[in-house]
């Protein structure tokens, strides 16, 4: 009995305990980028010499990547390395904190890299300031040539950890690259990483290319081509080079994509006069026919899970977004603003969908839930289209034109990026005038 | 015959007696007593003013002691007359009926006669309407403040005001303070529940002793990324904003702390 009493007596003062614990609640905080600091990797003074590479800068060069790559996101904030109180070799193996915790910091990156036998090693180490502990640590080997891809893998993995989502830096851009006066306009297919380093030139620019797509899980590319005044359909093998015609379509053929297992791509072309929604299979080449209806059916991109497809119409008038199942039935019209909407894409997290809207002579570029709710316009222009996703749904690429004077004087067509939220609308760098971007998936996974 | 006659007669005037003697205790509106306000004057600054920095105070204090010479206690009637409010209330009487009966709406459950003896309404003094009418007003504040604790309102300032917590505007210094410090990851998704609550043991300096994430279980499991990363946010604004601004007295009040990081609102903005 004596033991049941002390016991509820022991509850009664815990409990109130608990009731007199004071509660505040913190809803807001600041909006600035998280201060981050890279500090530049360590050399390993038994490194070898590598061809033409620099070694002794290695270190400097891949933090500035990393830097760059954080503050294009516009959520972190990479401080001025001059305020840097630390080197980077005693950093790496125990940073003194309250040193970086002094110039603002909250994260810090550290690391080190060896080359020897050809093999370039690079590990690095990130670390929470206010909590002084490790957050994460990782090693990477592989050639030295591919020091680029290091840094950019080394973004996503600390980008993943203090996001919580997953990176987009070790990915490609392709687009197309375009040169020559308005009316005389030579196109090109061109790749590069998606910071705009390492640009490569696929096609002669003898042919019309439009309409680049990557297929979400590899790094094939499917894209169109006139040739003889015929549109084609390519497939092409980034890494390979290899090019292989998948087949010729009548009359206007639009926007080829793939499906979300690459097996399958998807497009409209005209039969008969009238724009309908076509896949083909690409290893037995079977052309099924989606849509079957008197208007005009185009742009047609799936869902992640492939179950459903996005596309536009004029069925009811003015050219809006439609979305149906994969086999074609369940047709619902999702869009009902004013103006026109086009080039519907899911995104890759399945939860929203970028979209196209002229209206009043003007162009945006917008997201909305896939049932045609919450539409957000994200950027307006005098001329912008063909959104794409980055891989982990957060940032949008497409690209915009300026106004063309007399004569096609003073056009120019540039790639920018913005993301989902509307904010952080930056321009890609191209070395030419650039167009109808598509992004990659991740190349590391 | 006569004996029933007499009874009859006798238990009628009986009862014509009763009905007379009764009726007009019956007619007569009973008594309204008026209800018992009580009001607590305390003077705000005595718990709110943020002490002043030292240099500050000096000066203060050197123009309070001129003051002082000049004037004899100019500060000291504003609050002798707010200890002498209370006397003033008159007596309860029949011209003031309707007044009270507007009070017995407001508060009715206060009317306790035990209160009743002891309270200063004996006290004989003038009438004064502005009096009753700022009594009036006083009660409605009273009676609102009840209101909301009765619905368990849980805000935390409600909660922390009228339980054992700090004041409002300890509670908002600190609330600005982490405010602060806080970097809110941004790239989290605005439609999960993403709260992350903090209990902090706290030094008498404001400074932090042990921090602990209530639902710590959360962070490792999968598919709770961004619940890690939320919490590990929040941990870092409280480790940076140490020493944490808390009320020079009343450690054992605020000892223990807990602060629930919520996001959402600012997501979805």
């Amino acid at each position: 009995m004596k033991k049941i009493i002390s016991i509820l007596l022991f509850c009664l003062l815990f409990t109130s305990k608990l009731f007199a614990l004071i509660e505040v609640d913190i809803t807001r905080g600041n909006l600035d980028p998280l201060p981050i600091a890279v500090s530049p990797l360590h050399v390993d003074v038994k490194s070898e010499d590598y061809k033409d590479l620099k070694i002794k800068e290695l270190g400097s060069d891949i933090s500035k990547i990393i830097e760059n790559n954080f503050r294009r996101t516009g959520l972190f904030n990479p401080l001025k390395k001059e305020a840097f109180v630390q080197k980077p070799d005693i950093a790496h193996l125990k940073p003194r904190f309250e040193d970086w915790r002094l110039i603002k910091a909250q994260a810090l990156i550290t690391g080190k890299l060896l080359i020897k036998n050809d093999k370039l090693k690079v590990e690095f180490r990130l670390w929470d300031l206010a909590a002084a502990q490790e957050m994460t640590a990782l090693a990477f080997t592989t050639t030295p040539s591919n020091w680029r891809r290091v840094a950019h893998i080394i973004s996503d993995k600390i980008y993943e950890r203090l996001t919580g989502e997953e990176g987009y830096f070790d990915t490609r851009i392709i687009y197309v690259a375009e040169s020559g006066p308005k009316n005389q306009r030579v196109k090109k297919l061109a790749i590069m990483d998606q910071d705009g380093s390492n640009t490569k030139y696929l096609t002669l620019g003898n042919e019309l290319v439009l309409t680049p797509r990557f297929n979400p899980t590899n790094q094939m590319v499917t894209y169109m081509s006139y040739f003889r005044n015929m549109p084609r359909v390519y497939l092409l093998d980034i890494e390979t080079g290899t090019q292989e015609i998948v087949g010729n379509f009548p009359g206007m053929t639009f926007a080829p994509r793939f499906s979300p297992d690459g097996k399958k791509i998807i497009m409209s072309f005209a039969k008969d006069g009238n724009s309908d929604i076509y896949t083909m299979d690409l290893e037995s080449r079977l052309v099924e026919r989606i849509t079957e209806h008197s208007s005009i059916d185009t742009s047609p991109s799936f869902s992640p899970d492939g179950k459903f497809i996005a596309f536009n119409s004029d069925r009811s008038g003015l050219q809006q977004i439609y979305v149906m199942r994969s086999d074609g039935t369940n047709v619902k019209r999702i869009t009902f603003g004013k103006g026109i909407y086009g080039t519907p894409v899911w995104s890759p997290r399945g939860d929203l969908i970028a979209f196209t809207k002229m209206h009043k002579g003007r162009f945006y570029i917008g997201v909305m839930r896939t049932d045609g709710t919450g539409e957000r316009l994200l950027t307006e222009n005098y001329y912008q289209e063909a959104p794409s996703w980055s891989p982990n749904g957060r940032v949008l690429v497409f690209y915009r034109e300026t106004k063309a004077g007399e004569k096609g004087a003073g056009f120019s067509a540039k790639l920018w990026s913005i993301d989902i939220t509307g904010y952080n609308e930056r321009k890609l760098a191209t070395k030419t005038d650039a167009s109808d971007p598509s992004w990659s998936s991740l190349l590391s996974k | 015959m006569v004996k029933s006659l007499f009874y009859s007669v006798s238990f009628h005037a009986l009862m014509i007696l009763i009905t007379f003697l009764t009726l007009p205790f019956m007619l007569r509106e009973p008594i309204d007593l008026p209800p018992i306000v009580s009001v607590e004057l305390i003077q705000i600054s005595d718990k709110t003013s943020i002490p002043f920095a030292p240099k500050a105070r000096k000066i203060i204090e050197e123009t309070k002691k001129k003051e002082d010479d000049r004037v004899v206690s100019e500060q000291a009637p504003p609050a002798a007359k707010a200890k002498e409010k209370p006397d003033r209330i008159p007596l309860p009487n029949d011209k003031k009926e309707k007044k009270e009966i507007v009070k017995k709406k407001q508060n009715p459950e206060e009317i306790k006669p035990q209160i009743r003896q002891s309270s200063e309404f004996e006290k004989k003094e003038l009438v004064d309407t502005n009096q009753i009418a700022a009594l009036i007003d006083k009660a409605k504040e009273v009676e609102a403040v009840q209101k909301i604790d009765d619905n368990k309102i849980t805000q935390s300032t409600q909660k922390n005001s009228f339980a054992s917590g700090l004041t409002l505007s300890e509670e908002d210094a600190l609330r600005a303070q982490i405010f602060g410090c806080w970097s809110v990851p941004l790239g989290l998704p605005y439609d999960q529940n993403l709260l992350v609550r903090i209990k902090l043991q706290l030094k008498k300096d404001g400074t932090i002793m042990k921090s602990e994430i209530l639902d710590h279980e959360r962070m490792n499991r999968p598919g709770q990324k961004f619940y890690k990363v939320l919490a590990e946010s929040a941990l870092r604004a409280v480790r940076l904003c140490q020493p944490l601004k808390v009320p020079p007295t009343g450690y054992d009040k605020w000892k223990n702390l807990q602060l629930n990081f919520n996001p959402t609102e600012m997501l979805k903005g």
